[in-house]
């Protein structure tokens, strides 16, 4: 099976969908002649044309309102933000236009728009480049927020998006762009809302998601290998819709639970996570849900130390082993 | 009224046209006698309809706000009146008057007030979110400016498709001060997108004077982008329309951008809530609706042409009445939605079950 990066599996999902429908349009801030800040949308200018690959001024209210009113008509713009965290100018516009306007009109109209781009912390951007706006997307109705973790989700997940007929959200991760998966040569969806098993074990599920996903994992190996712990890890894969069958039937498994977000605490998705195992699987918890989110402040620019504010396998060996002992 | 950098307001108010000549712009003199009673039928029954709501909402029938258009008429009616199959509309949240100049039924705009299941948006959408896309009228927008990028998409899909129409979007003079209407009017000039953009002003925003929100002029705003612009009074429906047609056109042919300030006045407050004493003069507005208002001088203009005579004033008058009062009546005796409709028409998938391809949760309680 091929191996592509993360970024190669995205622009691959693009690529196919514009091949597959002349209504698909991918705008945004640099990406056409640049290439895309972070290359995701590299060559498809040349192989589609300007019509379909749009650069737009700096401008996120103007472009994303004016994608959810060409989506009103059947359009299906693809729209890049540079960062998730530029999301804060055009809120109005993705919050109360996109996610309000069917309901308003009584289910008249749909807005079949994508709205995608990086949404982590990690790369020493500091407070405003780091934002992890999916709890705060997720709590509108109307909206669905996807965060894929894999070249082979991210490529499925953005297929089935772009089909969509509801507005999708579409959070990558700049520190995922290199990673390197398995993404088979025929054509294949990845529904929204189905939770994937990343891991199998038997002793404590963790469930996460997007790169705090990546760093499960590779605690559980340690917490295997060292602490001679089976840790099953659950990838959401999708915020809303939420596939909650999944995360309750590893609950029976394991007895034990470790949410692990890349999100600060207060409202945050394991929040509601944590909500809904309590209340849904109360008997099968052997201890009190765990939970390890990014240390509450804005995100701190000094490299070394906001690697210890956001989730790390270290951190989650250690929250795993509390989980164990409670 | 094209680009004068060096006009002043009032020589562009003024312009070019005399009173006269709007009744013999071809737009006008090319309507037949049945046309021009229709649109000043399609005034009279805006008027109705909106004392009748005001009524209903005075005895508790209608939650909410409601903003009136009064005195405003002949600026929906003038633009609406001029759409052809491919055109389109968006507007604010003073929204009526420019449903029922898309030819909406007052049935379901009445019972949308009452919040019932048989309003145009089932109940779910009130006064200010309106909405018929089957007659190319997309809402009916709370926030203030925030329909003005919906707009200019919906022009971005017009011309991405090849279609020759144009999409007229809305705002108040309060509106221009927003910055997603000056990203919008970036957008629409740097891309040649078919909008027009039309800026009622009534001198107003909620009770704060046009002078004492905006500097400068409004429309001349388009200048700085390289749009056409014009300013036109909005009291004279001859007058709406022999000024519009030429920015509708423009865009429909050369997909042109252009920003038309409209002049208009409303008589009520701002919303139903809206004492009306604090910000301007009981005497103002004596003046416009003694001197300006647009059903008062079309229904001059007509009886002159002879296109009308006072008994068909009367009829119309007492046939718009009747009209009202009949959807106040559907509104009473149509149900309310029920519980279970609160999570529908939230997301297609959930309204499409047998098309729904994505699992899980889609609700949370
Ligand atoms: C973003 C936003 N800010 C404030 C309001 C409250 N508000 C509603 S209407 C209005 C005045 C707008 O005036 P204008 O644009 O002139 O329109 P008009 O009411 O005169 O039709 C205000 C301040 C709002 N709805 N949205
Ligand atoms: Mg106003």
């Amino acid at each position: 099976m091929p191996v592509l990066q993360y970024r190669e599996a995205i622009r691959q999902a693009l690529a196919e969908e514009l091949t597959r429908d002349p209504n698909v349009v991918v705008l945004g801030e640099e990406v056409a002649q640049f290439h895309g800040a972070y290359k995701v949308t590299e060559g498809l200018l040349a192989k589609f044309g300007p019509k379909r690959i749009v650069d737009t001024p700096i401008s996120e209210a103007g472009f994303i309102g004016m994608g959810v009113g060409a989506s009103m008509l059947g359009i299906r713009p693809v729209i890049e933000l540079m960062f998730w965290s530029f999301y804060s100018v055009a809120f109005d516009q993705i919050l109360n236009n996109a996610a309000n306007v069917r309901y308003m009109s009584g289910g008249q109209i749909h807005c079949p728009i994508v709205i995608r781009g990086p949404a982590n912390g990690g790369t020493n951007v500091g407070a405003t480049h780091s934002h992890t706006p999916e709890n705060v997307l997720a709590n509108h109705p109307g909206i669905k927020v996807v965060v894929p973790a894999t070249p082979y989700d991210a490529k499925g997940l953005l297929k089935s998006a772009i089909r969509d007929n509801d507005p999708v959200m579409y959070l990558e991760n700049t520190m995922l762009y290199g990673d390197k998966g398995e993404v088979p040569e025929e054509e294949y969806l990845v529904p929204l809302g189905k939770a994937d098993i990343k891991r199998e074990g038997k002793d404590l599920t963790i469930v996460s998601y997007g790169r705090a996903m990546v760093q499960s994992l590779a605690a559980a190996n340690v917490l295997q290998q060292e602490h001679n712990l089976s840790v099953e890890v659950v990838d959401l894969r999708s915020i809303r819709p939420l596939d909650m069958d999944t995360v309750l039937a590893s609950v029976r498994k394991t007895h034990r639970v470790l949410v692990v977000e890349e999100q600060k605490p207060f409202c945050g998705v394991g929040a509601q996570l944590a909500y809904m195992i309590q209340s849904e699987a109360f008997d099968e918890l052997d201890a009190p849900i765990a939970r390890l989110s990014t240390v509450d402040a804005p995100s701190i620019y000094s490299p070394p130390v906001e690697e210890e504010q956001l989730p790390n396998p270290q951190r989650i060996i250690k929250a795993a082993i509390a989980a164990m002992a409670s | 009224m094209s680009k004068k950098s060096t006009a002043t307001p009032d020589e562009l108010g003024s312009s070019l046209h005399g009173k006269a000549s709007h009744a013999e712009a071809a737009v006008n003199s090319s309507l037949s006698k049945d046309q021009k009673i229709g649109l000043y039928r399609l005034m009279v029954r805006i008027r109705r309809f909106e004392e009748r709501s005001l009524r209903a909402y005075q005895a508790k029938k209608i939650g909410g706000f409601l903003h009136l258009y009064i005195g405003q008429e002949a600026v929906a009616v003038g633009c609406c009146s001029l759409m052809g199959k491919d055109d389109h509309v968006i507007t604010a949240y003073r929204d009526h008057g420019h449903a029922i100049a898309v030819g909406m039924e007052l049935n379901p705009l009445m019972a949308e007030l009452y919040g019932k299941a048989t309003g145009c948006s089932k109940g779910k959408g009130g006064s200010m979110h309106f909405f018929d896309p089957s007659r190319n009228y997309w809402g009916g927008h709370g926030i203030v400016g925030g329909q003005v990028p919906l707009g200019t998409g919906l022009a971005y899909a017009l011309k991405y498709k090849g279609l020759k129409g144009a999409c007229m979007t809305f705002m108040g003079d309060g509106a221009v001060n927003q910055g997603a209407v000056h990203e919008a009017y970036n957008l629409a000039a740097l891309w040649d997108l078919p909008v027009v953009f039309v800026i009622e002003n009534n001198g107003y925003s909620m009770g704060t004077s046009q002078a004492r929100s905006s500097a400068g002029d409004l429309a001349r705003r388009a200048d700085a982008y390289h749009m056409d612009w014009g300013v036109c009074d909005g009291h004279d429906l001859y007058e709406v329309r022999a000024n519009m047609v030429r920015y509708l056109d423009r865009a429909r042919e050369k997909c042109k951008p252009s920003v038309v300030e409209i002049r208009t006045y409303r008589y009520r407050g701002h919303s139903v809530a809206d004492p009306d004493n604090t910000y301007r003069a009981k005497g103002e507005v004596e003046e416009y609706r003694r001197t300006k208002d647009p059903i008062q001088v079309f229904q001059d203009l007509l009886l002159a042409e002879k296109v009308l005579d006072a008994a068909q004033v009367e009829k119309i008058d007492a046939e718009a009445r009747a009209e009202a009062d009949l959807s106040a009546e559907f509104a009473e005796a149509s149900p309310y939605p029920s519980i279970d409709d609160v999570q529908k028409d939230v997301y297609w998938e959930a309204d499409n079950p047998g098309e729904r391809t994505s699992g899980g949760r889609l609700f949370f309680n």
